[in-house]
């Protein structure tokens, strides 16, 4: 039978072809387009994009060097001229703030991907070869999983001394076990599928093997880890420089800076606040983000 | 039963022996001399070295790692602080006190706004309550304890003067130490609490209790709420464990005298003697809470014997590659 060709059969038809466009529908794209509806996963990513805007353009925002010490204007309230204050030793709390953003990211960004690196590659070993390999390493992680985590940190710290790599060695070190236990099982994941076990059929060896095949289907579980660790270093990092272990005196890490203005909390708490603030605001974009995520990846799991 | 108790505690020596040997190869490569520490800068070279001799000092690591372990397996002797010369173990059981009525109170603060703040948003469920219940609750957990102690104090010892900022002279100190750890607690709990309703709402035997007529409130309350509790008792539970050794930073900052701001202290001081005998004895109260919670669970309700004594056995072995 002909076509028939009436003009409403044709708005149909074009509004068919139109919804025929070629979609570009890869796992990555999927993921991303379950994130954008998430509106407090996109507010979180806006946060984060700005921090990062933040921390490149320190200098450039920051009105004041942020180790000058200016005598002349010991602690002072916010004013036009020290939006923030200044501290006890005359330096301007907004620019060591603005700065703060820039170590704390890059110290996270560090602490992250080291304990990705150390703790991450012990799991998926652990997850991809099984047996007795699986045993030691997870008997061993069981043994560090006992000792509470931010005291295995402060510990190292405490043997390695004050200072920025020391800090990422220990936040490594004492995440290990938790890096270790989410990898393994995003790799334990992927490992029944039956597509690994087609490769292995077809003889693909064991290093391609996790590189080409595991690791990106189980990238996005670890995306998860990767974005939800950020917030928990930086959680620890603070705590730590905040009650005296990890950083060193001039660096203006948030928690140094709050850690500065504990002995003036009822005088001027103004100097706790915009640091306090900070952290607040940072974690919790983070952990937005990280939720947006998980939800946009791994669907199932809500 | 009785064979899986004995396998838990089992499993606890492993697990101590190695925590006390990572904190003794941190106490050996740490630099400086601990009798000379004890003794002070005015001592002299033949003094330090007796000190060294008494301490055992001298000897090799594992002779001393050894001897550490038999003393206390034998004596109950954790070793002696190197800053009061007083036994460890007697100086932690006092503070061991102190963090146990925080802890009971930071869960129990949590839990019963994380319970109420799960019951709301599950009956809300997908509505714009649901999604406020929930960003809060996350607020919470994603800003530091430290933080949360900050803004505390702010408002309630240096604005309206209610509470004291640090120390515990009186029941008030408590106050805000309990309230921090229990508001980064909330969000778990209001987690489980929506999921656990959720799915209890959807039962069958709720659908019964509508079918002859049970009021709303009710069915809530009296059918649903008592079944979604199991595993959020569960999760208090374990959670009663874990905040013994995680109320450091909170300790520190509020300077309450338990047995996290005794490890900090110790470790700033690199007294190692009480770092070890802490971390010793925070595993072991752990271990043995998280068992005595898993055991009365299993009492409570039968039906979970089978999944936790079977997470606890050995795991079924990773498919044959």
């Amino acid at each position: 039978m002909a076509k028939m060709h009436t003009p409403a059969m044709e708005k149909i038809e074009k509004k068919n072809r139109k919804r025929k466009k070629p979609v570009n529908s890869t796992p990555a794209y999927e993921a991303w387009k379950r994130f954008r509806r998430n509106k407090t996963a996109i507010i979180g990513l806006v946060v984060v994009g700005i921090l990062i805007l933040i921390a490149i353009f320190a200098p450039l925002i920051a009105p004041y060097d942020y180790t000058m010490q200016d005598y002349t204007a010991m602690m002072q309230a916010p004013s036009k001229a020290h939006l923030f204050g200044t501290d006890a030793y005359g330096r301007d709390i907004f620019s060591r703030v603005i700065y703060g953003t820039r170590y704390s990211l890059i110290i996270a960004l560090f602490c992250t991907i080291a304990a990705l690196f150390s703790g991450g590659l012990l799991g998926i070993i652990a997850g991809y070869f099984g047996g007795r390999v699986d045993t030691i390493i997870m008997r061993i992680m069981d043994i560090f999983q006992a000792i509470p985590m931010i005291m295995m940190a402060m510990c190292i710290v405490s043997v390695l001394g004050n200072g920025i790599p020391q800090l990422v060695a220990a936040v490594m070190f004492a995440s290990m076990p938790t890096m270790a236990r989410n990898n393994r099982a995003a790799i334990l994941r992927v490992r029944g599928s039956d597509y690994i076990e087609s490769s292995e059929a077809i003889g693909v060896g064991q290093v391609e093997m996790i590189l080409k095949h595991m690791i990106p289907n189980a990238a996005g579980v670890m995306i998860i880890f990767f974005v939800g660790f950020l917030a928990v270093s930086i959680m620890m990092m603070s705590s730590m420089s905040y009650i005296g272990v990890g950083l060193a005196a001039p660096t203006p890490e948030w928690g140094l800076i709050l850690n500065d203005g504990k002995a003036y909390i009822t005088s001027a708490p103004y100097m706790m606040f915009f640091p306090a603030l900070m952290i607040m605001i940072t974690c919790f974009a983070f952990n937005l983000m990280g939720d947006g995520l998980r939800d946009a990846f791994d669907p199932k799991s809500k | 039963m009785l064979k899986y108790i004995i396998k838990r505690i089992l499993l606890l020596i492993p697990i101590l022996l190695g925590v006390s040997a990572i904190i003794f190869i941190l106490k050996t490569v740490t630099p400086g001399d601990p009798a000379r520490q004890i003794l002070g800068n005015s001592a002299t070279e033949e003094q330090v070295q007796e000190k060294r001799e008494e301490l055992g000092l001298n000897d090799p690591v594992i002779v001393q790692y050894v001897r550490y372990i038999k003393n206390i397996v034998t004596k109950g002797d954790f070793g002696d602080s190197y800053r009061t010369g007083e036994p460890v173990l007697s100086e932690i059981l006092p503070r061991l006190r102190t963090s146990g009525i925080i802890t009971i109170g930071a869960v129990a603060i949590g839990a019963i706004i994380g319970i109420i703040l799960g019951i709301i948003s599950a009956l809300k469920k997908y509505t714009w309550v649901d999604s406020l219940v929930l960003v809060i609750s996350m607020f919470f957990q994603s800003v530091p304890e430290f933080v949360v102690a900050l803004v505390l104090i702010m408002i309630f010892a240096v604005n309206l003067h209610l509470l004291p900022a640090t120390g515990i002279t009186s029941a008030k100190g408590f106050i805000l130490p309990m309230l921090c750890i229990g508001l980064s607690s909330v969000a778990s709990y209001t987690r489980i609490t929506r999921s656990s309703m959720l799915e209890v709402l959807g039962e069958d035997y709720i659908r019964t209790a509508r079918a002859k007529g049970q009021t709303e409130n009710n069915i809530t309350y009296h059918h649903a709420l008592r079944n979604a509790m199991i595993p959020v008792a569960q999760s208090i539970g374990t959670s009663l464990g874990n905040s013994i050794g995680g109320g450091m930073v909170i300790e520190t900052v509020f300077g309450v005298p338990g047995v996290g701001k005794y490890i900090v202290d110790s470790i700033t001081q690199r007294n190692y003697p009480s770092v070890l005998g802490g971390a010793l004895i925070i595993a072991i109260v752990l271990t043995l809470i998280n068992l005595i919670v898993d055991i009365s669970f299993v009492l409570i309700d039968p039906r979970l014997k089978t999944t936790i004594i079977a997470s606890g056995a050995k795991k079924p072995k990773a498919k044959a590659a």
